[in-house]
């Protein structure tokens, strides 16, 4: 093989496109980078900042090298220590380019996070060739998922009741299943039937003002309202749904996009019923089966500390909220879980893979598809209802399409389909900016002690440009890029891993038998 | 009767806004059969690039302002449609011949990504824009009533006349635009007969977000406000014009864009302002039920 | 005497100003494999778009009866066609759900079925036991079909990573887990090696034989018309040409000029 020839040629293919990616990002980066307008008494100012433009040219040059570079790089073990030395050089770089003193922590960090990577890879390879590559995975790998999903929700379950949990941790975790429910909600539109909805705050809108009102004007209970904001979203999605599944899918996603953007601009201006902007207040809490969390229960009310007997704390109710989200996560699991096993989950997969193909095997696409629809607008209801109750105030400001671009790049991030992945993806972007509420120098303080101290030395690796990185801030600018990055290199999401909904039991006739390809 | 032309002129202007953008739906559309989320963002973008021009030649000093409009214009349709180029290699390109959601998932990313950036970049705040062309032609006066056309609505109907000349004669004369139209009829074949599809895709791009940066100028300087978020329903109303015209058909993108400008200009004025945005989705359903290839698109047979 | 299973009464198609099938009638019974030959663009696959649903045939009555009653294709959408009149088809260019499962592909093919066991999810969501004789029943249906096809071995495979021919074969199985009495299979033997061209003959005649449907044919391959085909019928510029038994059709001089042009047919003649 003429090794010489060929990495020549792939060298010059690299920094053909890198240079192509150089000038395309100066070009970008000129008028909205490198001129930013201030708000000045006399009206607009602009100031100059080319320093930036340089910045992001220099990143955008070394990005597209290395990822052009990248498949030229022979053996695993080459790529990570390439990888890992660029990473500490770009950050070694940027310290000397911001005239700041050399950081011998860079290096060590460099060596200690390859030396880990490099440890994960030869274990992962002998792991590998002992299980060989299936198709299909194991009955016993199936069993293994099961405990682990049934040892995490023991560990939500147990969370309240440890020495961990404070109002901080346990208000965190409300958040953050409010978001696994939404993304197991959507997971059943998009990931399993392929519909791409866009609006799905709308559903969301719809369930936490149907309790709102219902409690404010009718006086109904939580516990009411649930099953009906549940049924009201739904219904939503069934008017929505029914004129526009019909047609090709990409219709279907600007329409959701749409509505979700008009329910906010009617619950502005109907102002009679929905409080316009200054929204909905003093929804009814959550009561323990109408035993209330208050130290001064009206007559007649035994409130749920009498009831048990126990001091008050404002903590049962958090934790009561928590464990009510909780249930509610655990049934939209184990319903979604249940139905693709059903005929109806089935069509639904086949109607993703190919449309025509299931019309040519009698399955009709309109209403299946619609009650894939519907009952991802029902969990988005219940979702809302809860929302609401837990808030105790709402205002069409909570339901903008930022959340339905947060719910939605959960359930992409996760793997469409894959209930596992849409949970963890759902863990990591709400806490994401809860760690970057402070900045990223703030990160290893969150920590326990040796845990602080990895952080602090992988933090060593993270190049400083002189730019505050909030997360807060950036996170929706992380998640857009890392939906787009995701469709190109792993469409099927980080972790997504499909298990079939039916198996057929047969005798393995020889070792070398189905799953080689 | 006095209160309608002027709500007419009004909805006009509106109009023919909303078809310039719709025109890089409905191309992209015709040539690789996909929603560009991101066209509303790419819209926003020239917005911005106009404004921040304008305040650069302001800040200079810079003189005659019929010279400085087309400097704006030519500046700003030149960087945004860089950003259509980018756009499309960066997150279209590869998603070819991936899953059907894939390239959906992957604009309304880039539009999440646009919009996001633009705010960092920026700031959240809204960004004002002196007026560049003030005064306006008395047409009527009647009852104490009086119709008028301001100048920058004649300069806008009248930009966006010669820019839909120009791109017919584009489109239909030069061989860039026989390339377009072959891509349209079939991709596989057009790149069989020798026509470079990467390219022909790129230019589709490149002139969607040359119009729209058009669009974005003039929005700037009709309203005098720019946001970050402008992109968002702009972009709906405008997509909703192609639909409504009949999506990949170019004279139904700004027939669409017109109809929509004129009912949001008659629903603001004689139903409700608050419910104008309503309006055009209404519309967009209606349509999506009753005939959803528009009024001047062809319908799709479907191969099997 | 009984009606036909299918009968296609002045069938006619236009797309625009193109006329794709012209004024066409014709038969299929139970128990018999009708082929449709034709050079590329006479109208094949059109016919079958009609008959299943996919296109809305400009004129033409198409009937279908069986023991539910008489269908009027024509009329019905095309899921409710395979669902009513029992239609089953296969593609030209295999569409399988290639993410799938080879026996989960063979399952969702019985989805009516199964709804209905499922009392349309209610039932199927609290574990009701009809819900679950009926999955059972449906996964032993598919056990069945992959052993006639012999992919028992790969039945927990994705479908997209089998190979073409099985492929192929696999899509007929699918097909005829909808429970049809009328297969149509646009050229089920394209891209197929003459082993398994062979085998795909015995497919067919058995399935003829002992689950008595009727199959209609789109094939070019004249190995697999000739040798399985009870009756063939020739099209040309969506006309019918020919009609008869293999034999009848091979010495028809108007195929032998649709197929080799005028002079071919002059010499034949002569």
């Amino acid at each position: 093989m003429p090794a010489a020839a060929s990495v020549r040629s792939a060298l010059e293919s690299a920094f053909r496109s890198a240079a192509l990616g150089g000038i395309a990002a100066l070009v970008l980066a000129v008028p909205l980078v490198g001129l930013e307008t201030l708000d000045t008494p006399q009206g607009l100012g602009i100031a100059m900042r080319w320093d930036w433009v340089a910045k992001a040219v220099a990143i955008i040059v070394l990005g597209r090298l290395i990822i052009a570079l990248w498949p030229a790089i022979p053996g695993t073990h080459l790529r990570i220590w390439v990888g890992v030395g660029l990473v500490t050089f770009i950050a070694i770089a940027a310290d000397w380019w911001n005239g700041r003193p050399f950081r011998v922590d860079r290096l060590v960090a460099g060596l200690a996070v390859g030396l880990v990577l490099q440890a994960i890879v030869a274990l992962r390879a002998r792991f590998q060739s002992r299980n060989g590559r299936e198709a299909v995975r194991s009955p016993a790998a199936i069993r293994l998922d099961r405990w682990l999903a049934v040892a995490l929700i023991v560990c939500a379950a147990l969370l309240p009741l440890t020495p961990l949990a404070d109002r901080y941790i346990i208000d965190l975790g409300t958040t953050i299943l409010i978001y696994v429910m939404l993304g197991w909600g959507l997971n059943v539109v998009v990931g399993l039937a392929g519909l791409l909805d866009l609006g799905y705050v709308a559903f969301y809108a719809v369930g936490a003002y149907s309790f709102a009102l219902l409690a404010r004007d009718f006086g109904l209970t939580f516990w009411e309202c649930l099953p009906l904001a549940g049924f009201f979203a739904a219904m939503f999605g069934v008017l929505l749904g029914f004129p526009v599944l019909r047609l090709r899918g990409d219709y279907l996603a600007i329409v959701t996009l749409g509505f979700g953007e008009m329910i906010r601009i009617v619950l502005i201006n109907f102002q009679a019923y929905t409080g316009g902007p200054n929204g909905v207040r003093s929804i009814p809490r959550p009561t323990f089966f109408g035993h209330p969390f208050t130290d001064f229960p009206e007559d007649g009310q035994v409130p749920f500390h009498q009831l048990f007997g126990i001091e008050y704390a404002t903590f049962h109710r958090i934790a009561f909220l928590y464990y009510v989200i909780l249930g509610l996560a655990a049934l939209t699991f184990l319903f979604t879980e249940r139905i693709r096993r059903l005929p109806v989950g089935r069509a639904w997969e086949a109607l993703r893979e190919d449309e025509v193909a299931a019309r040519a095997l009698g399955i009709n696409p309109t209403n299946t598809k619609l009650t894939a629809f519907a009952i991802g607008a029902m969990f988005g209801g219940f979702a809302g209802a809860f929302f609401a109750t837990r808030q105790g105030f709402i205002s069409p400001e909570s339901f903008t399409f930022i959340e339905s671009a947060m719910v939605l790049a959960i359930v992409v991030l996760g793997g469409m389909g894959s209930q596992v992945g849409v949970a963890i993806a759902a863990v990591v972007l709400v806490v994401l900016p809860e760690l970057g509420r402070g900045s990223v120098a703030a990160l290893p303080g969150m920590f326990p002690e040796p845990a602080a101290t990895v952080v602090r030395v992988a933090l060593g690796l993270l190049p400083d440009f002189g730019i505050d990185l909030d997360l807060g801030r950036i996170r929706m600018l992380l998640f857009g890029g890392a939906m787009i990055a995701i469709m190109i290199w792993k469409p099927r999401g980080l972790l997504s891993r499909r298990d079939p909904s039916v198996a057929l039991k047969v005798p393995v006739r020889a070792a070398s038998g189905a799953g080689g390809q | 009767m006095e209160y309608f032309v002027q709500q007419s002129i009004n909805g006009l202007t509106l109009g023919a806004i909303y078809g310039l953008i719709a025109i890089g739906y409905t191309m992209v559309y015709g040539i690789i059969g996909m929603i560009n989320f991101a066209h509303g963002e790419v819209f926003m973008i020239g917005a911005f690039i106009g404004v921040i021009m304008f305040t650069v030649l302001g800040l200079a000093g810079f003189g005659p302002v019929s010279v400085a409009i087309i400097l704006v214009l030519l500046v700003s349709m030149v960087f945004t449609a860089a950003y259509g180029w980018t756009i499309e290699r960066i997150a279209y390109r590869p998603l070819r011949g991936s899953f059907r959601l894939a390239p959906l998932i992957s604009a309304i990313g880039m539009s999440i990504f646009l919009q996001n950036a633009v705010q960092l970049l920026q700031g959240a705040r809204v960004k004002p824009l002196p007026a560049v062309v003030v005064g306006s032609i008395e047409l009527m006066h009647a009852d104490g009533f009086s119709v008028s056309i301001s100048y920058i609505q004649i300069l806008i109907i009248s930009v966006t006349v010669a820019l839909m000349v120009g791109l017919t004669l584009l489109v239909q004369r030069t061989s860039l635009g026989r390339a377009q139209r072959a891509c349209e009829q079939d991709l596989t074949m057009a790149a069989l007969v020798g026509v470079n599809v990467d390219r022909t895709i790129s230019f589709t791009f490149v002139l969607g977000a040359a119009l729209a940066a058009v669009a974005g100028v003039m929005v700037a300087m009709y309203y005098g406000v720019v946001d970050f978020f402008m992109g968002f329903v702009a972009g709906i109303k405008a997509f909703t014009a192609a639909v409504l015209g009949g999506i990949g058909s170019l004279p139904g993108a700004m027939l669409g864009g017109l109809i929509i400008g004129l009912v949001e200009a008659y629903w603001s004025a004689y139903f409700s302002i608050a419910y104008k945005d309503v309006a055009a989705f209404s519309i967009l359903v209606l349509v999506l039920i009753f005939r959803p290839t528009g009024l001047l698109g062809r319908p799709d047979v479907e191969k099997v | 005497m009984s009606a036909p299973l299918l009968s296609v009464e002045h069938l006619t198609m236009r797309f625009g100003g193109l006329t794709a099938i012209d004024d066409l009638s014709l038969t299929a019974d139970r128990g018999k494999i009708t082929a449709i030959i034709g050079p590329n663009g006479a109208g094949k696959t059109t016919v079958f778009n009609c008959l299943t649903g996919f296109y809305k045939p400009s004129v033409g009555r198409l009937a279908l009866n069986h023991e539910g009653g008489e269908f009027l294709l024509e009329r019905m959408d095309d899921f409710r066609i395979t669902q009513q009149a029992r239609v089953a088809r296969t593609f030209q260019n295999i569409r399988l759900f290639p993410g799938m499962t080879v026996v989960e592909n063979l399952v969702v093919a019985q989805h009516n079925k199964l709804m209905r066991a499922s009392g349309f999810t209610a039932l199927g969501l609290i574990g009701w036991p009809s819900h679950r004789r009926a999955e059972r029943a449906a996964i032993e249906l598919a056990h069945g079909w992959l052993e006639r096809i012999g992919l028992v071995d790969r039945a927990n495979d994705e479908a997209g990573s089998l190979p073409y021919g099985d492929q192929r074969r696999l899509e007929i199985a699918r097909a005829m887990c909808t429970d049809p009495v009328l297969l149509c299979l646009d050229e089920p033997a394209a891209g197929l090696n003459p082993r398994e061209s062979a085998e795909l003959n015995t497919l067919l005649r058995d399935m003829a034989a002992r689950e008595g449907i009727g199959i209609l044919l789109i094939e070019h391959d004249m190995s697999v018309v000739m040798g399985v085909s009870d009756r063939v019928i020739v099209l040309d510029y969506g006309r019918k040409i020919s009609d008869g038994t293999p034999l009848e059709v091979r010495s028809d001089p108007a195929v032998i000029r649709a197929y080799l042009g005028e002079d071919y047919a002059a010499g034949a003649g002569a």
